[in-house]
């Protein structure tokens, strides 16, 4: 919203103080202000003029010749305005004047000398376009400048909008001077109203049906022989500078009244109009706003019909075939007052945001439309003395807010602001904020004003925030709290994570990506992956990518495949969360989850699986000591492999999966590389036990070491050897490690088993018995020494 | 007649003179020191002597098996420094330019920069919490004071899931839920991705990191809230940050403030990434609203406490001038293999 301060020192004296210091206090104490203008600065020279001839141009016939008078002297120049004729007054800008965009020089227009330059609205910075002069009143004093004549000189802000959300009474210039009047501690004047009670005698506007349920007040006023179409030029000019335009002088003292006061209105041709209600229609049908839209309106929208005619959008927009045209004599003047959400919802609906349905969001306080109609009467009055007001102020106030009144203690303020501010500056604060303050010692009974009392000010703490903003947070002293430390113990998944990641990151050089939660149906559908069946978006922009994962795999692997060209092997991981379909209530599961997608091209894949695996058992024993088994086990995603997919079990309990990647996953992204997918819910290892360390007095006898060479079938393991010493337990047999596997026509794996007694040095005889014993079990199975 | 101790010793240092190896040097040894060496050869020759010259002589015998020790040692190791000499002097001079092979893993930006932040507020006692990215409506919006139809939920855009909840538009969805899990007084951060439907540039995303934070006690003022901020804020910057508050509307604190901090850029004079303000908007904050607490099951009456929200991302992306917002969800590894640490 644009403020102009020439407009705020009509209710507030702010002479002799520094305007863009005051600017900034506001940004500090109210609202954000984004940029500051200082308008009208360029126009430099230009005085009243009057035309006095009005000749042809020899070389043109748009161009025109023109004689002005100054007062005391006369000027010529050559003008090129359609509108120009003798007797009438306007802005002349003689020769080393200035306007917007030029300074006034000698120039040759169509080989006519011309040293001066009849003004346009436009040439003087307060109009986007002009079609001709500007045209002064007829009692304009010829060569006084116009810039002491008019408020062309001014300095506006603009506010953020969204910073005024909250504040319904910010939304015009009265309000605003209210926040200047507390931050520079100088009186806010009081409103020039026309007292609307002399006219109780005459007959009501007639109005029908209001739905008192969506419209809290409505009120009209029927104005008659209204003469005058043409605003005062100071009007228009703040009008402009403050973002609208000079339409007709009924619909600019509309806008003018709403950018004072905040309060909407809306200026009927009483000729249009008979009995107004206030309802919704049963039905849709179409409706053309008066910016020539047709519009589709359904039973939500509140309407205002004339005789079942719609007439308005409430709150929103006119109509085009009531609204007020050039022969319009009559005005009924609507001020009313709806419901916030209605408004809002309707101005969503009908895909239309305005001034008024943008004021009417924030909501306004109902005591604003007598306030708008006085002050739109008073105004209307003094430029048309000739209109007349034909009807009393007719009012359905249906819906009155509660009267706040707020009690607390210095102590309180004490308390919340950790400074003392004095029991005098909290009374003058809120004094000049409007509110109603009876102090009693050290006690505060404060009674909300109207304006503040919809929404905005409704408990103690609100008004902590009035009396802070004004004295200014700059002005407090910062100081750290009192409280008891304790001492905090790290979260064991936050714990977890960071582990996770360090391990991932440092020990096996993979790389941390963020994806998103949702799949994108088109990348997965390129790598052969079939959308999952999970939770979606209701409202998500894009349909490709509405459907949540259910595996991180689902981003990880077109995260590798985009990524195939980084490095012929290298790794990513995340850690996020993953909708493992619904709980019984209907909630999704979500489930913190790792995610890691390998790419390698070595030549023998069996290393980079090795250590795929290695890589989580690592990781689970450097977290928890506790041991990793991977059980072979049936895929349930498209992307594992049918033969190499294993669940990661420990303690017995399955925690994810290593995988992998299915061929036809794997050709997609490259028929080369050998791809590993992995993933481990975090939330189930956190529930994971952390084996304590127990220290073993080491032996003091040396141990022996003994290798085995085993051959074995194809498909035979190293786990099918451990598991049968693991079968027989053996106290001294302390670690069975693989030394060796060898593949060629037979496939060997030579294991080493480590023997250590705490009590003797044990002697290969000794150990010998025990072996041969599992040796028979091995030899069953088929796994026999080699010869 | 044996030979003389004088001329066994001429004859050994004229032995040692020659003597060039480790052999030689044990060859010699042997020869003179050995059991049946030269030197304790002389011994024989005791059995001619008067017994009073005897013990003299025995002196002098083993006078002599010392300096013959002593001698050979000193060679040795005479020999082996000049060997080590040589060693150094033929080893070669290894190549100090050398591309060295660094670790390859890397961190996401956010990682690191959540870490530099939870570690500060570890350090004043915060406990770090952690929250679910799917959440209800209550959670979300009403326990924050945020009621249906309030104009707030149009600030944020949020996304609706097919079951009834949606995706956290801001990490303050999880204050009822710490409120509930600790009760007060309390302090505690809770960092977490947050999603907003809006279509995404350079400078929006519609999945991004926040981080929340807030502290309960019985006396928890305005005061305190902005050293807090000043503090973190000076410590995530390392250096002396000055920061202001403007008043800032957000249903779930009351005051509520947007807090600016001078310009790291300019420090404060005006440039083109302050808009020639000299301030940065940072992070919303304010007292929490007695609402927010009371939903919480906090005491009003007795507790006050504030409530602060910080942009991981943004903070990440000032930190590392990271220009385009999209680069840090697009896995694209040649943007996200260079944060390694």
């Amino acid at each position: 919203m644009k403020v102009s301060m020439n407009w705020i020192s009509d209710y507030v004296d702010l002479s002799g103080l520094d305007l863009n210091d005051l600017i900034h206090r506001f940004t500090l104490s109210t609202a954000e202000v984004e940029e500051v203008y200082e308008l009208g600065k360029e126009v430099q020279g230009v005085v009243v003029a009057e035309v006095t001839k009005v000749e042809p141009h020899p070389n043109s016939k748009k161009l025109h010749l023109v004689t002005v008078c100054l007062g005391d002297h006369e000027d010529h120049c050559v003008c090129g305005a359609p509108n120009v004729r003798e007797g009438m007054r306007i802005p002349f800008a003689p020769f080393g004047a200035s306007v917007v965009g030029m300074t006034i020089g000698e120039a040759t227009i169509a080989g006519v000398v011309s040293r001066g330059m009849c003004c346009s609205a436009q040439e003087l910075g307060i109009a986007d376009s002009s079609t001709g002069l500007l045209e002064l009143p007829e009692d304009a004093p010829l060569g006084a400048l116009v810039t002491d004549l008019y408020a062309i000189r001014d300095t506006v802000f603009e506010v953020d909008n969204k910073s005024l959300t909250n504040r319904p009474d910010l939304w015009g210039h009265y309000g605003i001077a209210r926040e200047f009047s507390a931050i520079a501690k100088r009186p806010l004047k009081g409103l020039d109203l026309a007292d609307l009670n002399v006219y109780a005698s005459l007959p009501e506007v007639p109005l029908g049906r209001i739905d008192s349920e969506l419209c809290y007040r409505y009120t009209a006023l029927r104005i008659d022989n209204v003469k005058k179409s043409v605003s005062p030029i100071d009007m228009q000019i703040r009008l402009y500078y403050c973002g609208m335009r000079a339409i007709s002088l009924l619909a600019d003292l509309t806008n003018y009244v709403m950018l004072e006061l905040g309060q909407p209105m809306h200026a009927f041709d009483s000729r249009k109009i008979s009995t107004i209600q206030v309802e919704r229609f049963p039905e849709p049908f179409e409706f053309e706003t008066l910016d020539g839209v047709k519009r589709r309106i359904d039973p939500e929208t509140l309407m205002i019909k004339s005789d079942e005619t719609p007439v308005c959008i409430a709150g929103v927009m006119g109509g085009l075939d009531s609204e007020i045209v050039a022969d319009t004599d009559s005005v009924t003047l609507e001020c009313a007052n709806f419901s916030a959400v209605s408004v809002r919802k309707t101005s969503t609906r009908v895909g239309l945001r305005t001034d008024a349905s943008m004021r009417y969001e924030k909501t306004l306080d109902p005591e604003l439309c007598k306030l708008a109609s006085a002050r739109f009467t008073k105004l209307l009055l003094a430029i048309d003395p000739g209109a007349t007001v034909v009807s009393r102020f007719t009012d359905r106030y249906g819906f009155h807010y509660d009267t706040i009144t707020l009690d607390f203690d210095q102590a309180f303020i004490d308390r919340y602001t950790g400074i003392q501010i004095s029991g005098d500056q909290i009374v003058d604060t809120l004094t000049r904020l409007g509110f109603g303050v009876t102090r009693t010692g050290d006690a505060f009974k404060v009674l909300v004003p109207s304006w503040r009392a919809t929404k905005d000010v409704t408990i103690k703490a609100d008004v902590v925030e009035e009396i802070t903003r004004i004295y200014g947070y700059d002005n407090f002293s910062i100081e750290t709290t009192l409280s008891a430390l304790h001492p905090v113990r790290p979260l064991r998944v936050k714990a977890d994570e960071a582990a996770i990641k360090d391990a991932l990151v440092k020990q096996f050089g993979l790389h941390e990506v963020h994806t998103y939660i949702w799949c994108d149906a088109k990348k997965l559908s390129g790598l052969n992956i079939p959308l999952p069946e999970n939770v979606s978006l209701l409202n998500g922009m894009n349909p490709d990518t509405t459907v949540l994962r259910n595996s991180m795999q689902q981003t990880l692997l077109p995260v590798l495949n985009e990524n195939r060209f980084f490095a012929p092997d290298f790794g990513v991981f995340e850690i996020g969360r993953v909708v493992a379909g619904q709980k019984e209530n209907g909630d999704c599961n979500e489930r913190r989850t790792l995610g890691v997608a390998v790419q390698s091209h070595a030549l023998v894949q069996r290393v980079p699986f090795a250590l795929f695996l290695d890589m989580i058992s690592t990781m689970v024993w450097n977290l928890r000591r506790q041991k990793v088994t991977f059980e072979r086990t049936v895929p349930t995603f498209a992307w594992q492999h049918p033969a190499n997919t294993a669940s990661i079990v420990v303690c017995g309990k399955v925690l994810g999966y290593v995988a992998v990647v299915h061929p036809a996953v794997q050709e997609a992204i490259d028929k080369r590389a050998f791809l590993l997918t992995a993933e481990m819910d975090l939330d189930s290892f956190a529930e994971i036990p952390e084996n304590e360390i127990v220290y073993e007095e080491p032996s003091k006898f040396p141990g022996i070491d003994i290798d085995l060479s085993f051959v074995i079938d194809k498909d035979g393991t190293f786990g099918d050897i451990e598991s049968a010493f693991a079968a027989k337990p053996n106290d001294t047999l302390k670690k069975i490690s693989l030394v060796d596997v060898y593949e060629a026509e037979v496939k060997s794996i030579t294991v080493r088993l480590h023997f250590v007694s705490p009590v003797k040095t044990l002697s290969k005889p000794e150990v010998q018995a025990y072996i041969d014993d599992v040796l028979g079990d091995l030899a069953k199975k088929n796994i026999v020494l080699r010869g | 007649m044996a030979i003389s101790l004088e001329e066994l010793r001429e004859q050994f240092y004229e032995n040692l003179k020659n003597a060039d190896s480790s052999e030689a040097f044990e060859q010699l040894r042997v020869r003179y020191l050995g059991k049946k060496g030269e030197v304790t050869g002389l011994l024989k020759n005791m059995g001619a002597l008067a017994a009073d010259q005897r013990k003299e002589y025995g002196q002098k015998v083993n006078q002599l098996k010392n300096a013959v020790e002593q001698a050979i040692a000193d060679r040795i190791a005479e020999a082996h420094a000049k060997d080590l000499e040589n060693k150094i002097a033929l080893a070669p001079r290894f190549d100090l330019t050398q591309p060295v092979q660094l670790p390859e893993g890397s961190y996401h930006p956010i990682t690191l920069v959540q870490r530099e932040v939870e570690q500060i507020f570890a350090s004043m006692g915060f406990t770090i919490e952690d929250y679910d990215e799917i959440v209800d409506d209550y959670h979300c919006f009403e326990a924050l004071n945020i009621p249906k139809h309030h104009p707030a939920r149009d600030m944020q855009d949020t996304y609706y899931l097919s079951n009834g909840q949606l995706l956290k538009t801001h990490t303050s969805a999880a204050q009822n839920a710490i409120m509930r899990k600790y009760g007060a007084p309390l302090r505690a951060i809770f960092p977490g991705r947050c999603f907003r439907n809006e279509s995404t540039d350079a400078c929006h995303e519609n999945t991004f990191f926040q981080m929340e934070g807030i502290m309960i006690d019985e006396n928890i003022s305005i005061s305190n809230l902005i050293y807090f901020m000043k503090t973190m804020l000076s410590e995530v910057f390392q250096k002396d940050i000055k920061v202001r508050l403007r008043p800032g509307f957000f249903p779930f604190v009351e005051p509520g403030f947007e807090l600016d901090i001078s310009c790291l850029i300019c420090g404060g004079e005006g440039c083109p990434s302050c808009k020639n303000s000299g301030w940065l908007e940072l992070c919303p904050c304010g007292m929490i609203h007695p609402n927010v607490l009371k939903a919480g099951g906090i005491d009003t009456e007795k507790y006050t406490g504030f409530a602060f929200g910080l942009g991981l991302t943004r903070l990440a992306m000032m930190k590392y001038g990271v220009k385009d917002i999209r680069d840090l969800n697009s896995g694209n590894l040649k943007s996200l293999s260079q944060f390694v640490k």
